[in-house]
């Protein structure tokens, strides 16, 4: 069985984030750019079931710029067996990048797309979900464990106030969430190896699909950011502000 | 153009973040409906349709929605949105899986966590964790909007709209429930709560994390963690509060223990209160809170236990 796992380039968690000079986009111009964590914890459950004999295959699929061979390549330092690229300058929605992945999973035909359930970027998370309405596949979004059986996924979901087990029928979209694993850091032999390893090509615009823009971003701008209080000397000090000056206690 | 809200509901109570959904959609100014998907759900339609400012509620009453799957939710939503302008719900791991499988499934994007309505085709969102808002303008003919209930105030009650029902649809799709696990807890539910205490790696065990018990139960609080405390296995992870886990907008907020970053302050800068006890003055926690303790968490909390 092959496994596709959709990943996006990123600006690197730890990048203080601001705003483009006119307001109305991110700046990313030199900054550090990293594999989404969630994708690289999706990435890391697919070698994990090719480790274990149970997929065959591990292709990790990107659309974005040239730039974004640097996550392909990482991610074939990993364990991913095959890369591929569609290539574009245009920043797509959610909505067209499922489409796009649609298109790439009716090709590869594979058993199993694991994505990661949020981009920290756009903070979405709704291309897995997105991409399994398009298929007419089943999904388990926020996965915390994941097993195969034979033509099934029996998957344990994160949700509000506790965990729901779903089984899902394979082929299945499955998004993970922060807890299915701690992904593995790639050894210098196999950054080597990958540096060799060929990435597949493709130019989104080939791919004649429709993907109109429905969104404009009009502006981005730093939140109003909450005022430096006070550091208070005690216990009896901070239950009068409470309770006298924020009335928040009674 | 109206606007069609999906209804969350568990063990046969709608979810109090469908009050501030409701809120969210008043402030588009549309005419209001709300969908009730479930097995035997004749309680939780009788409760949405006492939300002020709904106009009509749709009842989908059948065994297929009795594990609330996305795949014959989504199916059931996207083929009533061709009447609407609007299809809204809450930014809950529930509306997060069922919201963006309709919308694909009806042709259009989606607007996630929107915390301003700016107008009825501008909206704005957090991105980047909280440290960006963006404003977003959508011309597609059907919005779909997540809420971050946390962002709007309830609405009130009303004197019931028209309930009707609608047919059931939507399949499977070889998606089936197993088994789920809710933790009981006697506090309140931490998006809900109007004081929320939270602990962070500080608190250095599980055991240790009791003592926050106390303080929730004088303040009739919720519990809430760091993602720190829920790595190293003090609580489980329904109770972390951030950018990955819950976000949570109290009166009052107290973090015991915890540094304060980024991702975690995602999570509750929303708080109108916010009390930081910290043994390191320089933990960025400091940066945002209204009031700050320096100390030892394990005199001071007790302190404040045998004082409040």
């Amino acid at each position: 069985m092959k496994i596709v796992v959709p990943i996006k380039r990123v600006i690197d968690h730890n990048v203080r984030v601001r705003p483009t000079a006119d307001g109305t986009g991110v700046d990313s111009a030199s900054v550090k750019m990293a594999i989404n964590p969630f994708c690289e914890i999706a990435l890391e459950e697919a070698v994990r079931l090719k480790e274990r004999g149970l997929a065959s295959e591990v292709l990790v699929v990107t659309i974005g710029t040239a730039a974004a061979q640097e996550q392909l390549r990482g991610a074939l330092a990993v364990g991913a067996d095959r890369a591929l690229l569609i290539e574009t300058e245009r920043a797509l929605e959610p909505l067209a990048v499922a489409r796009t992945l649609a298109r790439i999973v009716e090709e590869e035909r594979p058993g199993l797309a694991l994505l990661g359930k949020q981009a920290i970027d756009s903070d979405d998370n709704q291309v897995g979900q997105m991409l399994a309405a398009l298929l007419g596949w089943p999904q388990a979004t926020f996965a915390s464990a994941l097993e195969l059986e034979g033509a099934k996924a029996r998957v344990t979901r994160e949700v509000d106030g506790g965990m729901v087990t779903l089984e899902l029928a394979l082929p299945a979209v499955v998004t993970a969430d922060l807890r299915l694993n701690e992904p593995r850091y790639a050894r210098l032999p196999d950054i080597m190896k990958a540096k060799k390893k060929p990435i597949e090509r493709r130019a989104l615009e080939e791919m004649a699909l429709d993907l109109p823009a429905q969104t404009e971003v009009l502006a981005v701008e730093t939140p109003t950011p909450r005022q430096r209080g006070v550091i208070l000397d005690s216990v009896d000090a901070l239950i009068d502000k409470l309770r006298n000056v924020e009335k928040v206690i009674p | 153009m109206s606007s069609l809200i999906l209804i969350e509901h568990h063990d046969g109570r709608v979810s109090p973040a469908c009050a501030r959904v409701v809120a969210a959609a008043r402030k588009i100014g549309a005419p209001i409906e709300a969908l009730v998907a479930g097995y035997r759900v004749d309680e939780v339609a009788a409760q949405a349709a006492r939300l002020d400012g709904v106009s009509r509620v749709l009842v989908a009453d059948d065994a297929r929605y009795a594990d609330q799957l996305a795949e014959p939710l989504a199916t059931l939503l996207a083929a009533h949105a061709k009447r609407y302008g609007y299809l809204l719900a809450a930014a809950s791991t529930f509306g997060k899986d069922v919201l963006p499988r309709a919308a694909a499934l009806a042709g259009v994007g989606q607007i996630s966590e929107v915390i301003e309505v700016v107008d009825p085709a501008t909206f704005k969102r957090p991105i980047h964790a909280g440290a960006l808002v963006a404003t977003v303008r959508s011309d597609a003919p059907l919005k779909v909007l997540s809420i971050r209930a946390t962002a709007f105030e309830s609405v009130g009650e009303q004197a019931p709209a028209p309930i009707e029902t609608v047919e059931a649809q939507g399949e499977a799709l070889g998606a089936r429930f197993v088994e789920s696990h809710r933790e009981a807890s006697e506090r309140p539910e931490l998006t809900a709560a109007r004081v929320v205490v939270s602990g962070g790696r500080g608190l250095g065990s599980k055991q240790n994390f009791s003592l926050l018990e106390g303080v929730a139960g004088k303040l009739d609080a919720a519990i809430g963690a760091s993602r720190a405390a829920v790595d190293a296995g003090y609580v489980p992870n329904e109770l972390q509060v951030g950018q990955t886990g819950k976000i949570v907008a109290p009166d009052l907020y107290i973090a015991v223990g915890i540094s304060g970053a980024m991702q975690h302050l995602a999570g509750m800068q929303g708080a109108k209160v916010i009390v930081a006890i910290n043994r390191d003055e320089e933990a960025p926690i400091f940066q945002v809170a209204d009031y700050g303790l320096v100390g030892d968490l394990f005199e001071l909390l007790p302190e404040l236990e045998r004082k409040l």
